[in-house]
């Protein structure tokens, strides 16, 4: 029977619900025995010279080994987006300015943990304040530039053509508007980490917490100056990362630099307000969205322009506006398409990837836009998404943006969708309550989406090796932080050859066994990972047929593998000699190692519907239910499957309702602790309805797309949108996310007042 | 500053330090003894990761100091796997496992301490008094869905129907009259 | 993250803690359960010189009757008081505002003395206890004394109690079956109100509307005259100074406490 499809349980469990985990902070490797702790002071203001860094009084404090700031580090700042003006370098600790809350201006190590926040106070840091650019209109301006040098705020301009004066000429209906993708936290629940520790023979073992072990070698490397070779990174397991930890944190080089410098292992792990001013945030884009048709419902142009913040020092958000403008029509067929973005740096953390990173902005902002022009002509939201979504016998479908769609079939997700939610009923409810003039109304929203998965790197690798105890086992260039790799590329490798999952380990994240990898990210790791692992079971097994041939004095045509036995054995021929795979590892090695190169993105899609109630009086917001269609092809393991739709159902559901990084017009952040930020807890949320629904792609041989992303992209448009409709017969036709009870209330107080 | 002598029983063996009277409970844990399962995620009481139970209680270990641990009992997840420590016999454990109730596995610990609390002060839970009763911790990865549907099959009950009855009570009052779709 | 560094001390009675307050004055710094002041000590905004722990004095851990009144020892947590058969009788609005602070985990620590003492305007218990007229016992070396509750509270985070004072006890009117609600209003479960409205016995009391517990003393006028629910409502925020922060304006503040104070009026009008 196959195991393909099925719900086994995660392997990684048994260890994680007994002794727990190990993170990188629980590490009790002997290669960090003796390590000093880092703490690194970190600026209080968001833009401001430095005048004097005073560290004597810290020197002295007790079990302080060394403090050291800006002037003591030998090392080039680097420029954390290759793209970027190459003035936008970010010191390692600042010495001349600093340019967000959190910025690293000293570092402190002493011999204990404790001892560090004690000596960091005392470090005298002099700070001559300079106006704060926290608004990206501002940026824009260049009056009040972050880096002089550069002469400009502005990182990257994407797309510098005139906007067509008649773009919508041909349009009966023509709707505009400003709307705000707000910038919001990661907030995995580790923090980030990193531990350093040089051995003789002059490599640096480097423990972080990432998602890419031979991306942050590379950078590290590069930064440090030294060859790749010399820098032995390590994931231990990862407390989530949810894009935040692509790529390498300066802080990780840091360390390894400090580990160097003082000849001790160093160990770092900062707390959580840290990590919220620290760690890179996602999303925050302003977008103006115009989009024109005629009133029978056809869509015929569209036109997205973005400005997006990539805070004090650009790293990957400067890219991540590529995605948005590739992603800019969505699931719809419409015939123009225009779009274009600017990146400026502003006085507040970096921003980068999260949970989607650039597509789920494209499909809040194409399907505020689907809204905006539904309620301009009357006509129900589901009915316009269906009216202009591309058809099935389109695929491949190449989009004005220039992208190639695989495969889909939209409008059977959102029929899918409406059919599970009882979609007519829920109208007739809203309809009854309205009626009634309820003080709880509801809203009913509809999203449809498609997004880019595998979309940076195509290839993976995968070496499999089977053992003489009959084990088996697994190293990957992918690198799980929760979503469960071990158990499914278990599976993958199982189904061919049939032994049991149980029997398979698969190892991750030490850049000593996998030179090369793309980690995981931009939810890849299946349709690249694990196509690979299940490719090179098939490489593993045309291997043991090959020796099998001279063993079983057969022909290798005539062979094939007994999976109930893990073994080759002769076709046809029962009760003729075998040989099992676990004996021909005993005879010679049995090892392969194989690429598989997809060569191009996958992309899901699917639809959601959500309820929501609205407490007219108060602003707030419940969601009654979700029902979820998403589409990644076959599921290899449902119940992972399942997982990650959750999760990522309910990052979008805490992006429209609840999470918004702020910061005051100082650039003071006002969200920065657990009990600021808006991170929702389970009494927030409801469980969530899944539909399944599964069309593969021609990418690879097993049809997979991605998942991990899908959920959050779908569900807080279908979210927001819910929100607005549940008020839209007071005449509001858009609030912007979160739809926080105060924003709500306002929104229903102007209405009111307008109306009035 | 004194430090305190300090006899905290830990998973059912006694453990005894000199400790700085400000040494976080977590912190006893992690470094003094080396359990280092509980989890530390913020700074403010917010995120539950480092839910232990005291005296059979749960409580958030970063908010209370070893020396207020004193002639105390403490229970982590590693005191839930048995002697042999790897046990997963342990029904809220063994359930976490079976729903798929854990991910990246940060918080897990915490849930399963706050889960198990929760059990024993009300083991007639459904999913509404399950969300309430672990509004303290938090988890990025799951959505809480499979978190909810473990500790409902740890307490004994059918997560399916529980769900079910809770999607209900929602269409209920949303939607009088109305019976709400099929979902899956 | 980490605490700066104090001496601890565990007196094993009440004079045994009031001996140490008298001896160290403001150096010293009560802790309860400590889930008020470990947050503040942790982000080094308090960083007292001695903690003195009564967290363990049982003669502070009770809940009893006392002819027209509960007495209810300040040591009691709150999950004492949510779970109290004896006040689900006698008080019912004081578990049920006690459920709703914090999550579990903080129930289990946390207690009512310190919940008082600590005086955030932003807290349940407070507000709870304004409204049920409580008093407060306040005990000295030079002798004990009551509060009414309407006296206690004087500004943000500060209250009538004396450095060398220990809230020793709260004594609670039995209000038995008169009708009472408390209505908390939140983003989060978790979170402090942005309002929240206590309601017993036709008196009013307003969680963060102001910088301490409040009563809505308007609103108790127009009920006291017979007033509607929704008339007597409307006047909920008059003389309130609400804050701002990122959660809520001072209008949608007085919003807030209007609607409130109208359902919190009308479940306890059918209670």
């Amino acid at each position: 029977m196959s195991i393909m499809g099925t719900r086994v349980v995660r392997v990684e469990d048994p260890v994680f619900l007994t002794r727990g985990a190990t993170y990188t902070d629980d590490l009790t490797d002997e290669r960090l025995t003796g390590a000093l702790h880092l703490t690194l002071v970190r600026s209080p203001i968001a833009h401001a010279t430095i005048t004097s860094i005073d560290v004597e009084a810290a020197r002295e404090a007790p079990g302080v080994v060394a403090v050291l700031t800006g002037a003591d580090i030998d090392l080039e700042a680097p420029l954390l987006f290759a793209g970027a003006p190459k003035q936008m370098v970010r010191p390692w600790l600042a010495t001349e300015r600093v340019r967000f809350v959190g910025e690293p201006v000293a570092a402190v190590l002493t011999e204990e943990r404790y001892q560090g926040p004690d000596a960091a106070e005392l470090v005298d840091v002099d700070y001559e304040p300079l106006p704060a650019v926290v608004d990206v209109r501002e940026a824009l301006k260049d009056e009040n530039l972050l880096f002089p040098d550069a002469g400009t705020n502005t990182c990257s301009v994407y797309n510098k053509e005139d906007p067509d004066p008649d773009f919508f000429a041909d349009c009966e209906v023509v709707v505009t508007r400003e709307i705000i993708n707000q910038r919001v936290a990661a907030a995995s629940l580790e923090t980030r980490a990193a531990s350093a520790a040089w051995g003789d023979d002059g490599r640096c073992t480097l423990f972080v917490s990432n998602q890419n072990a031979q991306g942050a070698r590379d950078e590290v490397a590069g930064w440090l100056g030294v060859d790749a070779s010399q820098i032995h990174v390590i994931l231990p397991d990862v407390g989530g990362g949810f894009g935040a930890k692509i790529g390498a944190d300066p802080e990780f080089a840091l360390v390894a630099w400090l580990a160097r410098h003082t000849g001790r292992p160093v160990r770092w792990s900062e707390s959580r307000s840290e990590n919220m001013t620290g760690m890179v945030q996602g999303r925050d884009q302003r977008q103006t969205i115009t989009i024109g048709g005629s009133r029978d419902g056809r869509v015929k142009a569209y036109r997205l322009d973005v400005i997006a913040d990539a805070g004090a020092y650009p790293r990957l958000g400067v890219f991540l506006p590529v995605f948005t403008r590739m992603m800019a029509p969505g699931t719809y067929d419409i015939e123009k398409v225009d779009s274009r973005a600017t990146v400026v740096v502003t006085n507040t953390t970096s921003t980068a990837a999260y949970r989607g990173a650039g597509r789920p902005e494209a499909t809040s902002a194409i399907e505020r836009a689907m809204d905006l022009f539904a309620a301009e002509i009357g006509m129900d939201p589901a009915e316009i998404r269906k009216i202009n979504v591309v058809a099935p016998e389109k695929f491949p479908f190449t989009t004005k943006g220039g992208v190639e769609y695989d495969s889909g079939e939209y409008a059977k997700a959102i029929d899918l969708a409406l059919e599970a939610s009882d979609y007519a009923t829920l109208r007739e409810v809203q309809k009854a309550r309205r009626e009634r003039g309820d003080a709880k109304q509801i809203g009913i929203g509809v999203s449809s989406y498609v997004e880019i998965t595998g979309g940076g790197a195509f290839a993976e690798n995968a070496s499999l090796e089977v053992h003489a105890d009959g084990t088996a086992l697994v190293w990957t260039g992918t690198s799980p932080h929760g979503q469960g790799h071990a158990t499914a590329w278990a599976m993958l490798a199982s189904e061919q050859l049939g032994i049991p999952v149980d029997k398979i380990t698969v190892r991750h994240g030490d850049t000593d066994h996998v030179p090369r990898g793309g980690g995981t990210m931009g939810s890849r790791s299946l349709q690249t990972g694990g196509v690979a692992v299940h490719q090179a079971s098939l490489e593993l097994i045309d291997l043991a047929k090959a020796r099998a041939a001279e063993i079983l004095e057969a022909s290798v045509e005539d062979l094939e593998v007994d999976t109930a036995n893990a073994a080759i054995v002769v076709r046809g021929a029962p009760g003729s000699p075998t040989v099992s795979f676990a004996q021909l590892a005993e005879r010679e090695e049995l090892k392969v190692q194989t690429v598989f190169d997809g060569k191009k993105a996958t992309f899901p899609f699917g639809s959601h519907v959500a309820v929501v109630e609205v407490d007219t009086e108060t602003g707030k917001v419940t969601v009654e239910r979700i029902w979820a269609v998403d589409d990644a092809g076959p599921v290899l393991n449902p119940l992972l499957c399942e997982g990650q739709r959750h999760g990522g159902i309910a990052q979008g559901i805490a992006q429209a309702l609840l999470e918004e990084v702020v910061f005051d017009p100082d650039g003071q952040p006002l969200t920065a602790t657990f009990a600021d930020y808006g991170f929702p807890s389970a009494a927030e949320l409801p469980s969530f309805d899944l539909v399944t629904m599964e069309t593969p792609t021609p990418i690879n041989p097993l049809g997979f797309k991605g998942i991990g992303e899908a959920g959050t992209i779908g569900s807080a448009p279908a979210v927001q949108s819910a929100v607005v409709d549940a008020l839209s017969h007071l005449g509001i036709r858009h609030i912007d996310m979160p739809t926080t009870p105060l924003r709500v209330w306002e929104a229903i107080q102007d209405a009111v007042k307008e109306d009035g | 500053m004194t430090n305190v002598k300090v006899d905290i029983t830990v998973n059912g063996r006694t453990t005894t330090d000199d400790v700085e009277p400000r040494l976080l409970l977590a912190h006893y844990l992690r470094e003094n003894l080396g359990l280092k399962a509980t989890n530390i995620g913020c700074d403010t009481t917010s995120c539950g990761a480092c839910t232990v139970l005291l005296d059979g209680e749960s409580v958030k270990s970063c908010t209370v100091l070893a020396v207020q641990a004193d002639q105390l009992a403490v229970t982590t997840m590693e005191g839930l796997a048995g002697e042999s420590g790897d046990s997963l016999d342990n029904p809220v454990t063994a359930a976490f496992r079976a729903e798929h109730g854990l991910q990246c596995g940060f918080c897990t610990p915490g849930m399963v301490m706050a889960v198990t609390g929760l059990i024993a002060e009300n083991p007639d839970l459904d999913e509404r008094a399950v969300r309430e009763g672990l509004e303290g911790n938090l988890c990025r990865c799951t959505g809480y869905h499979n978190i909810v549907r473990a500790a409902l099959v740890a307490a004994g009950k059918d997560p399916d129907a529980e769900q079910e009855i809770e999607a209900e009570s929602d269409a209920a009052r949303t939607a009088p009259g109305f019976s709400a779709g099929s979902g899956s | 993250m980490i605490p700066v560094g104090f001496d601890y001390a565990r007196p094993d009675s009440v004079d045994g803690a009031l001996a140490l307050l008298a001896e160290h004055g403001e150096d010293a710094t009560v802790m309860a359960g400590g889930h008020s002041l470990l947050p503040v000590m942790k982000l080094r905004l308090a960083a007292p010189e001695l903690i003195v722990d009564i967290g363990r004095l049982r003669e502070l851990n009770y809940i009893r009757v006392d002819g027209d009144e509960v007495a209810i020892g300040a040591g009691t947590r709150h999950h004492d008081v949510e779970t109290s058969e004896l006040l689900a009788t006698e008080v019912p609005l004081l578990p049920a505002v006690a459920r709703t602070v914090g999550d579990p985990q903080v129930r289990h620590r946390g207690t009512l003395g310190g919940s008082l003492a600590h005086g955030d305007p932003a807290s349940d218990l407070p507000a709870a206890v304004l409204a049920l007229d409580a008093t407060i016992v306040l005990r000295s070396p030079r002798g004990e004394r009551s509060v009414p509750a309407t006296e206690f509270w004087t500004g943000v985070f500060t209250t009538a109690k004396e450095p060398d004072e220990l809230i020793v006890e709260i004594r609670v009117p039995r209000t038995g079956t008169a009708g009472w609600a408390y209505e908390k209003f939140t983003r989060r479960a978790n979170d402090w109100a942005i309002v929240a409205v206590a309601v017993v016995d036709g008196r009013v009391g307003l969680v963060n509307m102001g910088s301490t517990p409040l009563r809505a003393s308007a609103t108790e006028a127009a009920l006291a005259e017979g007033k509607s629910i929704a008339d007597a409502a409307a006047l909920a925020d008059e003389g309130t100074e609400p804050p701002t922060d990122t959660a809520g304006t001072p209008d949608y503040r007085r919003n807030l406490a209007r609607v409130l104070t109208r359902r919190a009026l009308e479940t306890a009008a059918g209670r």
